[in-house]
């Protein structure tokens, strides 16, 4: 695989496509762990741990088990919530017996990640664009970070936001809200972008 | 299989590979995780929990922990000591000694108190701030309106952090009330207001140096109606050597201070407040 092949998975994954503000998914933690950066860069990392970890591991299973069988169609999306929900408890134990300090940090996020819904979704997104393993690796990882990169700048602007005299109508989720349509269409520029 | 080429038939065969491979998946993943739960058990002592159980949950850090979980376990591990929860108070220390079976020192009750009482009609203010409503933002221009860099700002940032509503803010211009009874000295007041004039002061004490100007008795007088001006007068006045007077500023020894009120009468810009232990009692 040539490096810009792979160069064009990661901007794609990142900017173009982000994950929050164009395919739309993993709304639910953008808005709600966005409220202090620290917080959400913990939120970020545990993302891109678990997104990468699960879309090697549902690209395996979809590959070795679904379709050989004949089952991927209909299959898929239950299997990989089990999946998924597994992972996602095996690596909190992991963590809590072997690293406590990562899961200290980690720690009160990972259980959110089950129901992620851009978990489910760059499982999904793998398949459906043919991925080879390496290319779910990356893409599944940039994704992740796409992710990462728009919570941490809205908790950036959200805090900022905290200082300002908003409209009481405004305060907390609706200002948010606004703050992620525009980012959204800021992100939109990227679409011009020629890869 | 694919569902575009169904004709409407039962096969059999694909609903038991379903069965199998759903059913065979999940026993799997349960029993793995059950196993791994086993070897990744991390021993987590029950007195945590239960120290856990007696503290306020707050999580406002005055203990010098990052939340009430992480004093739990310090506590219980012997690095901390078991009155260090500042909100909970004696009944909290007696509470987690009685877990651990260890005696209950006591704990020493103190309550924030805003040292300024520049009003915006006593204090001079340098120019009209009309920004965002907060001691945080104000301070950031200029140092804030108040021509006192050691004033109040009387936006009332503090009223608004206080995790436990002990804080009533009029609006701007005039000084926050702390309600000694709602404080629990948790001290995140003290840690936000941008000026550093919030202290924490034993709850018992009657007397203070209601003010935290360190600029000279002139500077003060040029900006503030009521400002201690270093002048020295309770310090001589004192029978029992309860003030110390330091960088133009005097300030009450509260472990010595007998409540006599003679600074009280002394002080001459009226900087000195007490509530003497008398007039308390009667009300």
């Amino acid at each position: 695989m040539e490096f810009r092949e792979i160069l064009v998975i990661i901007i794609g994954a990142v900017f173009i496509h982000n994950f929050v503000l164009n395919r739309f998914l993993g709304i639910c933690p953008f808005v709600g762990v966005s409220r202090q950066i620290e917080a959400s860069l913990g939120m970020a990392m545990a993302v891109v741990f678990v997104m990468t970890l699960a879309g090697a591991v549902t690209w395996c299973i979809d590959n070795y088990l679904l379709i050989p069988l004949g089952v991927e169609q209909f299959l898929q999306t239950v299997t990989f919530i089990l999946v998924i929900a597994a992972l996602v408890q095996l690596v909190e134990m992991f963590l809590q017996k072997t690293s406590p300090v990562l899961y200290s940090a980690l720690g009160i996020y990972l259980p959110l990640i089950t129901t992620n819904c851009a978990v489910m979704g760059v499982a999904l997104l793998n398949i459906r664009e043919n991925h080879t393993f390496l290319e779910t690796v990356i893409f599944s990882a940039s994704a992740a970070v796409g992710f990462g990169i728009a919570l941490v700048l809205m908790a950036g602007i959200r805090e900022r936001l905290e200082l300002v005299g908003l409209p009481k109508p405004f305060r907390g989720a609706p200002i948010a809200f606004i703050v992620a349509a525009l980012m959204a269409i800021a992100f939109m520029g990227f679409a011009g972008m020629k890869l | 299989m694919s569902l575009d080429g169904w004709n409407g038939e039962m096969d059999y065969t694909t609903i038991a590979i379903a069965l199998a491979i759903l059913g065979g998946l999940g026993a799997l993943f349960g029993i793995g995780l059950g196993l791994a739960s086993r070897k990744f058990a991390v021993h987590v002592d029950p007195r945590v929990e239960k120290i856990e159980e007696i503290l306020p949950a707050a999580g406002c850090g005055a203990c010098g922990y990052a939340g009430c979980k992480r004093y739990a376990e310090a506590v219980v591990k012997g690095e901390a000591e078991v009155n260090k929860c500042v909100p909970g108070g004696q009944a909290t220390a007696n509470a987690i000694a009685s877990v651990l079976g260890v005696e209950s020192p006591e704990v020493e009750r103190t309550v924030a108190k805003i040292m300024c009482h520049g009003r915006r009609d006593v204090a001079v203010e340098n120019f009209l701030y009309s920004g965002i409503a907060d001691c945080r933002a104000a301070a950031l221009l200029h140092g804030g309106p108040k021509g006192c860099e050691y004033g109040c700002l009387t936006l009332g940032t503090c009223a608004r952090v206080c995790p436990f509503d002990a804080i009533t803010h009029l609006g701007p211009g005039t000084i926050p009330y702390i309600d000694p009874n709602k404080c629990t000295s948790c001290g995140v007041c003290v840690k936000e207001c941008p000026v550093n004039i919030i202290r924490l002061v034993p709850a018992d004490a009657g007397v203070h140096v209601v003010c935290s100007s360190r600029a000279k008795g002139k500077e003060v007088k040029s900006v503030c109606e009521i400002g201690c001006i270093g002048c020295g007068a309770c310090k001589k006045v004192c029978p029992v050597d309860a003030v110390s007077l330091e960088s133009n500023l005097a300030t009450i020894i509260y472990d010595t201070c007998t409540e006599c009120g003679l600074c009280i009468e002394k002080c001459p810009t009226n900087a000195i407040e007490g509530l003497l232990k008398e007039k308390r009692a009667a009300a």
